[in-house]
């Protein structure tokens, strides 16, 4: 905007970098452009295509998401929705009152997805890193170990959900098959994993199954910087192999970790594909998450101003933990690029 | 770490553990879609009684299979072939150029990234009614419709690797082919995209595996005409029956192109996640 002030010289460039209200670009102001910067579209013709998208398909929803939320949205005036009727709070005061069920419904599925991501996340990071380490040194098959391990990943997501769909089968299935025939657990009864309780623990199984790939690719790149000498002279000073990955291998994973580690859990938090896989369009009240919960209540029950009104506690729950997020993404230099 | 023989002994042990547990449902697909259906509804044979290949020649009856498989073709090329274009451009601003409003924007890209799709699954419906309302252009059901949405979805995660992967080619190799006169443009694609080709492979296999797989908007923007593989697979189970080894045949089939892809490229894959999100 203010580029075209830099054409007409250096000691006006100075001035108009004091008056910019964009405060954290001090370098303009302490260093006069020396070369003549030409005012240049290009940049902006680049970013346009881009620029575009993320406003049709992110930022606008984004905001008419929110706008719903204040309007009263049924099936009955969805398709003429700008004349649907404004009412206020009332879709929060309805929905997320902590008396009402729906309410108790919303916040304790909040406090599932909460468990269900740290379990999720937990289990795929020690299983990739398991895997990362043992793979991280050279023997006769790991390139097609590390292939093989990359598959639950490079599936389509409901490949794998069908998979294990067909496994947790309650009479029949492959896992009470291993579990009762041939282990015996459960006193010979065969118990249910699609229903009730067992649903959340299943559910866990199949995103452990699908995520901890990622875990290990992402974990592996980090070793792979790790020298090999410093392992070696750990272990001449007598170090076990718990004290090498304690004090080696998972100080150099550091860097990596908390990226990978914010970004599984958002995955894992806003989990749509496995439920709707695993238990088509309502999950058992056990295991509903809380993507799929809005889903249920917008497209199930048609009642979108109360689907809404969660969109936006969601919305907000997310801003703050994008916040955090982009803080350990972009590194802190190049804010004033 | 170093090879004691404990060591080996425990990376046996590990590495047997996590190849059955990535093994075992990978199994179960392949030898159920082998199975005649009398063998697959009863208790479940880890050694098939019988091979059959009829599943694999039944699915394309059973369900319209072909043209599940031919909308997911179309859309997920096209979306991700825009997705990589549009990355490019706006990844190689991002990486090389100066202009205000850049923070604005990458802070913009990189936040859309965290938020889940069901946030976005209703106004993008209203939005596409409304347009259909006011000029007649019909976004949903349509295949238009699905990809500007699922090029959407994968442009954050493109632009945010591949600007990492452009920053980390030296400025030298442009400004040696600006002098002789090419200019940016010529430069971004003479110089910028041979040398970043495995970033943006990279990049193109991740957008191909996301609309691949996607189940969310697919449920909502499509009619019979459009469907994807993901609903489509769907038709496999009726009210009174599951045809569990015609599914597992076509899940077969339809992880085939994806697999295919992925093992070709995965040295590229890990090579460009670790340059372009680890860093």
């Amino acid at each position: 905007m203010s580029h075209s002030a830099l054409d007409s010289g250096p000691a006006a460039a100075g001035s108009t970098a004091a008056l910019d209200p964009e405060p954290g670009q001090p370098k303009a102001a302490t260093a006069p452009p020396v070369r003549k910067r030409r005012r240049s579209f290009l940049p902006y013709g680049l970013i346009l295509p881009a620029a575009i998208l993320e406003l049709l398909i992110h930022i606008g929803p984004m905001l008419l998401g929110i706008w719903i939320a204040f309007i009263s949205l049924t099936q009955l005036n969805l398709t003429n929705w700008l004349n649907a009727p404004f009412v206020g709070l009332q879709n929060f005061v309805n929905g997320l009152n902590p008396e009402s069920t729906i309410g108790q419904a919303f916040f304790s599925t909040v406090g599932r997805t909460l468990g269900y991501t740290v379990l999720v996340v937990g289990f795929s990071w020690v299983l990739g890193m398991a895997g990362a380490v043992f793979l991280s040194s050279n023997f006769k098959g790991r390139a097609v170990l590390r292939t093989f391990f990359l598959v639950p990943y490079a599936l389509p997501a409901y490949v794998g959900t069908i998979a294990w769909a067909f496994m947790f089968n309650q009479r029949d299935g492959a896992v009470n098959q291993i579990l009762v025939d041939t282990f015996h657990l459960f006193g010979d009864e065969r118990p249910f994993w699609l229903l009730g309780e067992n649903s959340f623990g299943a559910m866990i199984v199949v995103n452990v199954w699908q995520l901890w790939p990622f875990a290990f690719l992402m974990l592996m790149a980090a070793l792979q910087n790790v020298p090999t000498d410093v392992y070696e002279a750990a272990a001449i000073d007598g170090a076990s192999l718990w004290q090498q990955f304690r004090t080696i291998t998972l100080p150099m994973v550091r860097p990596a970790n908390g990226v990978l580690l914010m970004v599984m859990s958002l995955w894992t938090f806003n989990q749509f594909n496995i439920p709707f896989v695993l238990f088509g369009a309502s999950s058992p009240k056990e295991a509903t998450l809380i993507s799929p919960l809005i889903y249920q209540n917008s497209f199930g029950s048609w009642n979108f101003g109360l689907g809404g009104a969660m969109s936006v506690l969601l919305l907000i729950a997310l801003f703050i933990a994008s916040v955090f997020y982009i803080r350990m993404v972009l590194p802190k230099g190049a804010d004033n690029d | 770490m170093i090879e004691t023989r404990n060591f080996r002994i425990l990376r046996n042990v590990v590495l047997t553990i996590l190849s059955l547990w990535v093994a075992i449902p990978l199994y179960v697909v392949v030898s159920t879609s082998l199975k005649p259906l009398k063998d697959v509804s009863g208790l479940f044979q880890w050694i098939p009684r019988e091979i059959t290949a009829s599943p694999y020649l039944d699915i394309w009856t059973t369900v319209p299979l072909a043209k599940y498989f031919q909308n997911s073709l179309i859309i997920t090329i096209c979306a991700t072939a825009c997705s990589v274009t549009v990355a490019v451009l706006a990844a190689y601003a991002i990486a090389r150029l100066q202009f205000k409003g850049k923070r604005a924007f990458s802070l913009t890209v990189l936040s859309t990234q965290m938020f889940p799709g069901i946030l976005f699954l209703l106004p993008l419906y209203l939005i596409f009614t409304q347009i259909r309302n006011m000029t007649g252009l019909q976004l949903q059901g349509s295949y238009l419709g699905l990809i500007i949405t699922y090029m959407t979805f994968t442009l954050p995660f493109a632009i945010w690797m591949l600007s990492g992967y452009f920053a980390s080619i030296p400025k030298e190799l442009e400004e040696a082919s600006m002098i002789d006169g090419t200019g940016r443009m010529g430069a971004l694609f003479r110089v910028i995209l041979p040398v970043a080709k495995p970033g943006i492979i990279a990049v193109a296999v991740y957008s191909f595996i996301s609309a691949w797989g996607e189940v969310l908007f697919a449920s909502v923007l499509t009619n019979e005409a459009t469907k994807t593989l993901s609903l489509g697979l769907k038709a496999y189970a009726s009210e009174s029956d599951v045809f569990w080894n015609q599914l597992m045949a076509a899940s077969v089939v339809v992880s085939l192109p994806v697999l295919i892809g992925f093992i070709l490229v995965q040295k590229h894959l890990v090579a460009g996640l670790s340059a372009g999100a680890v860093k």
